[in-house]
C-alpha cells in the first residue's frame, strides 16, 4: 500500500497533466473549427476548376498538351509525405508514415525518393534508409499560400525537367469531425480531364477561346496544381487538429478516471490510517487498564 | 437574366442571378449578356462589372483567373477580388510607389535578385486597384 503522502502527490501530478491536456484540446477545437472553415470554402474554387477544365477538354477540338500531362515511363518516382509538425495527436502521423513505408517497398525497384511537409515525417524518413530530396517544416498549424506555392514550383519543375517521371501524394482526407481517411493520389502527371457529356445534354458545346486552348491550359495548369495541394495541406491540417482534439480528450477523461481510482486509494490509505491509529489507543488503553 | 458566381480560392464571392456582366479577357473587356455562346477565357488584371436582379451595378477590381460561360451560367474563378468599396486606396498607393522603384531601381540589373516578371505583375494588379477604385470614387 503507497503512503498517502505518495498518492497525495500523484493526485496532484494527475491533476496538473489533466489541466494541459484540456487546454491542449481546446486550443486544438480551435484550431480545427478555424481548419475544417479553410476546408470547406476551398471546396467550390477546387471543384469549379475541375469542371472547367473538363469543358476546356470537351470543347476543344485538337488533343491538349501541356506538359503535366505527359505520361512517361516511371524509373523515377516521388511520394509527397503530409504529416504533422507536432505529435500528441493519436494515430494521426504513425497512420501516414506506415503507409508510406508501404509506398517505399512497393516501390523499392525504382529510383524513388521521398518530399515531406512537417516536422514528424521529416525526422522519421531522415533516419531511414531512403531518398529524402526535401522536406519543408514548421508550419505552425496553418496554411501559408506562399509556401504552397514554393512547394508546387519544386515539384512541378522537377516533373518537368525530368528529374521524376511521376509525383505521388499521401495525405489525411478530412471528411467529418470524427472521420479521417488517409488518401495516396496521383498528383503528376495530371490525368486528362474526362470529357464528360451528361452535363451538357448530351451535345458537346462548341466553346469560343480566348486566348487559344493551349495558352488557357499553360495559364490554368499551375493554379490547378497549386489548388490541390493546398487542397490537400488545409484536409491535413483539419485532419491532424481534429486527430490531436480526439487524443487531448481521451487523455482528459483517462486522467479523470485516474484521479477517481487514486482518490479512492487515498481515502482508504487514510481510512487504514485511522482505524490503526485507533487500535494502537485502545489496545494502548487496554494495557493501562490491565 | 443568367446566373453568376465569382469563386476565389478562399470563398465564393458572389452567387446569383444577374442581368449583364463585363469581365477584363486578356484580349479585352468582354460584355456578357444572356443567352452568350459558351466561352472561356482567361483575365487579366481589370474591373469586373455587373448588374443584378434589383439593377444595383456592383464593380470588383480582380488581379487576374479565367470566366466560363455556357447555358446562362457565368463562372469566374479569380485569383482574388476585391469589391471597389473595400479597396484600401492608401495601401495600393504605397504598395504601387514601392513597387515602382523596386523595379526601376532593379533597372537592366540582372543579378539583382528581384523576380521582374512577378513584380511587374503585382505592378499591373496594384495599379488595376487604383484604377478601379478611382472610377468609383
Amino acid at each position: 500500500m503507497p503512503t498517502l503522502r505518495e498518492v497525495k502527490n500523484r493526485i496532484r501530478s494527475v491533476k496538473s497533466t489533466r489541466r494541459i491536456t484540456k487546454a491542449m484540446e481546446m486550443v486544438a477545437a480551435a484550431k480545427l473549427r478555424r481548419a475544417q472553415q479553410r476546408v470547406e470554402e476551398a471546396k467550390p474554387y477546387a471543384h469549379k476548376l475541375d469542371e472547367m477544365l473538363s469543358h476546356l477538354a470537351a470543347g476543344s477540338s485538337s488533343e491538349i498538351s501541356h506538359p503535366y500531362f505527359e505520361e512517361r515511363e516511371v524509373t523515377k518516382r516521388t511520394l509527397v509525405v503530409i504529416a504533422s509538425d507536432r505529435g500528441l495527436c493519436g494515430s494521426f502521423n504513425g497512420n501516414i508514415l506506415r503507409r508510406g513505408d508501404e509506398w517505399l517497398a512497393n516501390n523499392a525497384h525504382l529510383d524513388a525518393d521521398l518530399v515531406t511537409i512537417g516536422k514528424r515525417a521529416t525526422d522519421y524518413y531522415r533516419k531511414r534508409p531512403c531518398k529524402l530530396s526535401a522536406s519543408f517544416n514548421d508550419w505552425g498549424g496553418i496554411l501559408d499560400y506562399d509556401r504552397v506555392r514554393e512547394i508546387v514550383a519544386y515539384l512541378t519543375d522537377r516533373f518537368v525537367t525530368g528529374d521524376t517521371d511521376a509525383i505521388d501524394l499521401l495525405f489525411t482526407r478530412f471528411e467529418s469531425m470524427v472521420r479521417y481517411r488517409l488518401s495516396m493520389e496521383s498528383y503528376l502527371p495530371v490525368a486528362r480531364p474526362e470529357v464528360s457529356d451528361d452535363d451538357n445534354g448530351g451535345t458537346s458545346l462548341e466553346y469560343i477561346f480566348e486566348p487559344s486552348p493551349e495558352q488557357i491550359y499553360s495559364a490554368l495548369m499551375p493554379g490547378y496544381a497549386t489548388t490541390k495541394m493546398v487542397t490537400a495541406i488545409v484536409e491535413s491540417l483539419a485532419s491532424e487538429h481534429g486527430s490531436r482534439m480526439q487524443a487531448m480528450s481521451n487523455a482528459t477523461k483517462n486522467a479523470g478516471e485516474m484521479i477517481d481510482d487514486l482518490t479512492l486509494d487515498y481515502n482508504k490509505a487514510r481510512q487504514a490510517q485511522i482505524t490503526k491509529e485507533l487500535l494502537e489507543v485502545v489496545g494502548g488503553a487496554d494495557a493501562l487498564a490491565g | 437574366m443568367f446566373t453568376l458566381s465569382i469563386v476565389t480560392p478562399e470563398k465564393v464571392h458572389y452567387e446569383g442571378e444577374v442581368k449583364s456582366l463585363t469581365v477584363p479577357g486578356t484580349e479585352g473587356y468582354l460584355g456578357i449578356l444572356s443567352n452568350h455562346a459558351p466561352l472561356i477565357s482567361a483575365l487579366k488584371p481589370g474591373k469586373i462589372e455587373f448588374r443584378d436582379a434589383n439593377d444595383t451595378v456592383q464593380i470588383l477590381a480582380v488581379s487576374g483567373g479565367f470566366v466560363e460561360v455556357s447555358q446562362n451560367v457565368a463562372t469566374i474563378l479569380a485569383d482574388a477580388v476585391e469589391a471597389a468599396d473595400d479597396i484600401d486606396i492608401e495601401r495600393a498607393r504605397r504598395k504601387y510607389e514601392a513597387l515602382r522603384n523596386r523595379i526601376y531601381n532593379a533597372g537592366g540589373d540582372v543579378s539583382s535578385d528581384i523576380d521582374l516578371p512577378s513584380a511587374r505583375l503585382e505592378l499591373e494588379q496594384a495599379a488595376n486597384r487604383i484604377k478601379v477604385y478611382e472610377d468609383t470614387h
